[in-house]
């Protein structure tokens, strides 16, 4: 029984194909990552899924439930989550309480009880402050709780993202390169992280370039490439897949060359 | 150091602190007459740090809603015997009402599109008020009746001049107002808020409801903007157009992100400075425009947070 | 149906200095993404400085010419002293930098003239012209040739000049424009210059129809705002059809529903656009990227 099921979704920018046809299955607990090169529509994917933009083609449905175009916050509200590739931190507000934010659905309650403070009120706004803390912990950042998020250094606020993500308490994780940026170290905690949370029934949706970790921790990969899909599998048979290795490889040599020249 | 100064605590005693202690250096009861004024300002103010500083949504047309809350004290006692403190009342939620149905639209746009939105709900207003003048007597303006508070009190044996009175009530109003707008900023209601504020598209993946947010930020800034307009024609014993008008938004929105639109402290500072300053350029009146144009470019281009945030970043920064 | 006629070209005359106006704010809004709301100030100035340089006893045409010059100046100064030294601003920061320089320069004007209501005469005299039983005054068919000339040179600009397509560059990609050579600074410096300009010739064109003085400035950025908006943002076309449409539209209420509230008419349209086509007639989606 699959949680999340994604039906031949399409969307064209400007009259170009950037993602087409792409299909597949996520089961509770299951870590699926989304490789492919650069520009290869990992991320267009994930908006899709998501709610950010509108696919033209295709439908998503979550736990038998079509939630194709619905916007991101009734999707919230049916327990997806994602983080974002480059950063969308809350500015001007401290870890905890990007971390609090986070909690939202679970905090929000009458705006007059907010407006006067009431019992009611606190005890919405201390059950999830409680709550941040645990995952601050969680993600290691427990000790720049006070801090500006914005002082954090970019593999803190990816590890903040994916905290503020949790808060949700989400059936499906969208996490778009939660590695980007972060050392060995960090990448192995991030690693730690993503097992655990799948280990507690979250499926994930991963999208990561650190090729390693993609076949370390994935049940199962999907490859994208010009915004088709060309394999799917598990990690072992896709690294043998031929297609994929012309498309990665071809995609690298590309890429050297550019960057070379 | 900055965390203590936005403590709710603290900022609800500093401003009480002044507002009691300030009396006993008036040298007239003139300044009591200025200082109602800013409390007044004060408050239409502290509804546009929810809007502006929280939120991060920009009105021009906020005059409008006070317009509707002082031309509600002058109509509602005539036309429909209201007592006028009920009048004030029920401009508030006519001003909460109109601003629920304005606000859904226009809160779709951003940046300038909003900006220039709500600047034309703001100036239909005033042109309704100056134009239907067998109601609102036009732009010569209308009578309002007494509050009547001040003989209520005289009973009870607190014998306060009409300026003290304004001063001591509006004072409290502005201390009630700020301690609502510090608890909404700590609240789930203004961590969402905030949140739309930092990232429309992270707040939605949270779960927030951006449009019905931003929606409540604008109802609760136009209630606030109602009650100050109110609370105007009240003392003012007389109201115009003016108070509707495009420069009266204008400057309500000059004084909040002139203290600084994040903090209610900042902005009500701002709300005293610009209140005041056509005070002191009484003296040189052809000065008064050339002034307040420079004074808002100044602010705005060398502290761009406001005056507040900006002057607490740098003792901290002298500080570490 | 002459009464028609007659609305149709009051309209188009108001409406040729809207979009007068509304160009001004597409010039400095492509080159800087500022909404300026001075730019009413540039068409008070056009015609106060004509008023008082012909009074000190110059030629009306060099009189004009010696205003247009002046406050393409007072354009200039205004974008290095406050538009550039707030590069990267909020957009509530500029809309206030820009409101505030609005009100001084009104301030000044008032302290440097004074604060009477002021004309000059027609260019080609005051003697109504008949045209199918309507009239109209040969200083408005001088308004609207203005504006038509004015929207033909900048579109040679725009389309023949390198340095016009150099600003077009640089609206459409700051930083592709300065890696490719593009002096981005100076290309600000010409739009606000352009800008002013463009907005004195208005006054002096208008204001033997409807006087001047210090204090007319801010109405006009208004409606000149209101017309870009109506046309879309940033598009000269855009800002061309939106101030004739504002015109007419406003004269026809005057005329037919009730003058009292002709300016209400250009807000209503204003928010009935906006809440249908938020990026107004012509305007560019934009697409948000995460």
């Amino acid at each position: 029984m699959s949680l999340l099921q994604i039906e031949g979704l399409g969307i064209d920018f400007g009259g170009l194909r950037a993602v087409n046809d792409v299909g597949f299955s996520l089961k509770p607990g299951e870590i699926v990552s989304v490789i492919g090169p650069n520009g290869a529509g990992k991320t267009t994917l994930f908006n899709m899924i998501s709610g950010v933009y509108a696919p033209a083609r295709g439908r998503v449905v979550l736990n038998g439930e079509d939630i194709t175009r619905m916007p991101p916050h009734m999707l919230a509200r049916r327990g997806l989550s994602r983080t974002f590739q480059n950063l969308q931190i809350f500015q001007s507000m401290t870890v905890l309480e990007n971390a609090v934010a986070g909690h939202h659905l679970h905090e929000r309650g009458s705006v007059f009880a907010d407006l006067f403070s009431l019992p009611a009120a606190r005890r919405r706004s201390k059950a999830s402050e409680d709550s941040a803390r645990a995952l601050l912990d969680r993600v290691g950042l427990g000790r720049a709780a006070e801090q500006e998020a914005s002082s954090l250094s970019y593999g803190a606020l990816k590890r903040l993202e994916i905290a503020r993500a949790l808060a949700l308490k989400p059936r499906v994780l969208l996490l778009d390169e939660p590695a980007a940026g972060c050392n060995a170290v960090e990448t192995e905690e991030i690693d730690h992280l993503i097992a655990q949370v799948a280990a507690e029934g979250v499926s994930i949706l991963l999208v990561e370039h650190d090729m390693k970790m993609v076949m370390r921790i994935s049940n199962h990969i999907v490859v994208l490439d010009h915004g088709e899909k060309i394999a799917e599998g598990e990690p072992a048979a896709i690294a043998r897949n031929p297609r994929v290795i012309e498309a990665y490889l071809g995609a690298q040599a590309t890429e050297a060359q550019n960057a070379d020249g | 150091m900055i965390m203590r100064l936005s403590s709710k605590a603290t900022t609800l005693l500093i401003l009480a602190a002044v507002i009691a202690i300030a009396p006993f250096f008036f040298p007239s009861s003139y300044y009591f007459r200025v200082g109602s004024l800013i409390f007044v300002n004060g408050l239409a103010v502290t509804g546009l740090v929810i809007l502006i500083g929280y939120a991060g949504q920009i009105s021009l047309g906020h005059a409008g809603f006070a317009g509707i809350g002082a031309y509600a004290c002058a109509l509602a006692p005539i036309h429909l015997g209201l007592h006028p403190a009920l009048a004030a009342i029920l401009g508030a939620l006519l001003s909460a009402a109109i601003a629920f149905l304005v606000g859904r639209p226009i809160l779709r746009l951003k940046g300038y599109y909003l900006a220039v939105a709500s600047l034309g709900f703001g100036i239909l207003v005033s042109m309704v008020l100056s134009n239907e003048a067998q109601l609102t007597g036009g732009p010569d303006g209308m009578a309002v009746p007494e509050l009547g508070l001040r003989a209520v009190l005289k009973a009870v044996g607190i014998d306060l001049s009409n300026t003290e009175f304004w001063y001591a009530f509006s004072g409290l109003a502005l201390v009630l107002g700020a301690w609502l707008a510090l608890n909404l900023y700590h609240s789930p209601t203004g961590r969402a808020l905030r949140a739309l504020h930092g990232s429309e598209v992270a707040a939605r993946t949270v779960g927030v409801d951006v449009a019905h947010y931003k929606l409540v930020a604008f109802v609760i800034s136009a209630i606030y903007a109602s009650v100050s307009g109110s609370l105007l024609a009240l003392q003012n014993k007389f109201i115009t157009p003016d108070v509707a008008g495009f420069m009266h938004s204008i400057e309500m929105v000059t004084m909040a992100v002139l203290g600084g639109a994040g903090s209610v402290l900042g902005a009500i500072l701002g709300a005293a400075i610009l209140t005041t300053l056509p005070q002191v350029l009484t003296v040189f009146q052809e000065y008064e425009q050339l002034m307040l144009g420079l004074v808002m470019m100044l602010v705005m281009i060398f502290m761009r947070e406001g005056l507040l945030p900006s002057v607490a970043h740098r003792i901290r920064g002298r500080g570490e | 149906m002459p009464e028609l006629l007659q609305f149709l070209l009051s309209g188009i005359t108001v409406g040729a200095v809207y979009a007068l106006v509304a160009l001004g704010f597409t010039i400095i809004y492509n080159a800087s993404d500022v909404v300026n709301f001075a730019q009413g100030e540039f068409v008070m100035l056009g015609g106060m400085i004509t008023v008082f340089a012909s009074a000190a006893g110059l030629p009306l045409p060099l009189a004009a010419l010696i205003a247009i010059i002046a406050t393409a100046a007072i354009g200039v100064a205004l974008n290095k002293l406050a538009i550039e030294p707030a590069r990267g601003a909020p957009v509530v920061s500029l809309i206030i930098i820009t409101i505030g320089a609005s009100i001084f320069i009104r301030g000044a004007t008032q302290l440097v003239f004074d604060k009477q209501i002021h004309r000059f005469p027609a260019f080609s005299g005051d003697q109504p012209i008949l045209i199918g039983g309507a009239t109209i005054l040969p200083q408005s068919l001088w308004v609207i040739a203005g504006a038509l000339a004015v929207f033909f040179c900048l579109w040679l600009f725009f389309t023949r000049t390198l340095i016009g397509r150099a600003v077009l560059a640089t609206a459409n990609n700051r930083v592709a424009a300065q890696l490719v050579g593009i002096n981005t600074n100076y290309v600000m410096t010409l739009s606000f210059a352009m800008s002013a300009a463009i907005g004195a010739l208005a006054g002096v064109l208008v204001t033997p129809i409807t006087l001047t003085s210090y204090d007319v400035g801010l109405a006009l950025a208004l409606k000149g705002f209101a017309a870009a908006m109506l046309g879309g943002m940033g598009n000269p076309k855009g800002a061309l059809v939106g101030g004739l449409l504002l015109g007419v539209l406003e004269a026809m209420t005057a005329g037919y529903i009730s003058s009292q509230y002709k300016d209400a008419a250009a807000f209503v349209v204003i928010l009935a656009v906006l809440f249908a086509m938020p990026q107004g007639l012509f305007g560019r989606k934009p697409t948000d990227r995460v």
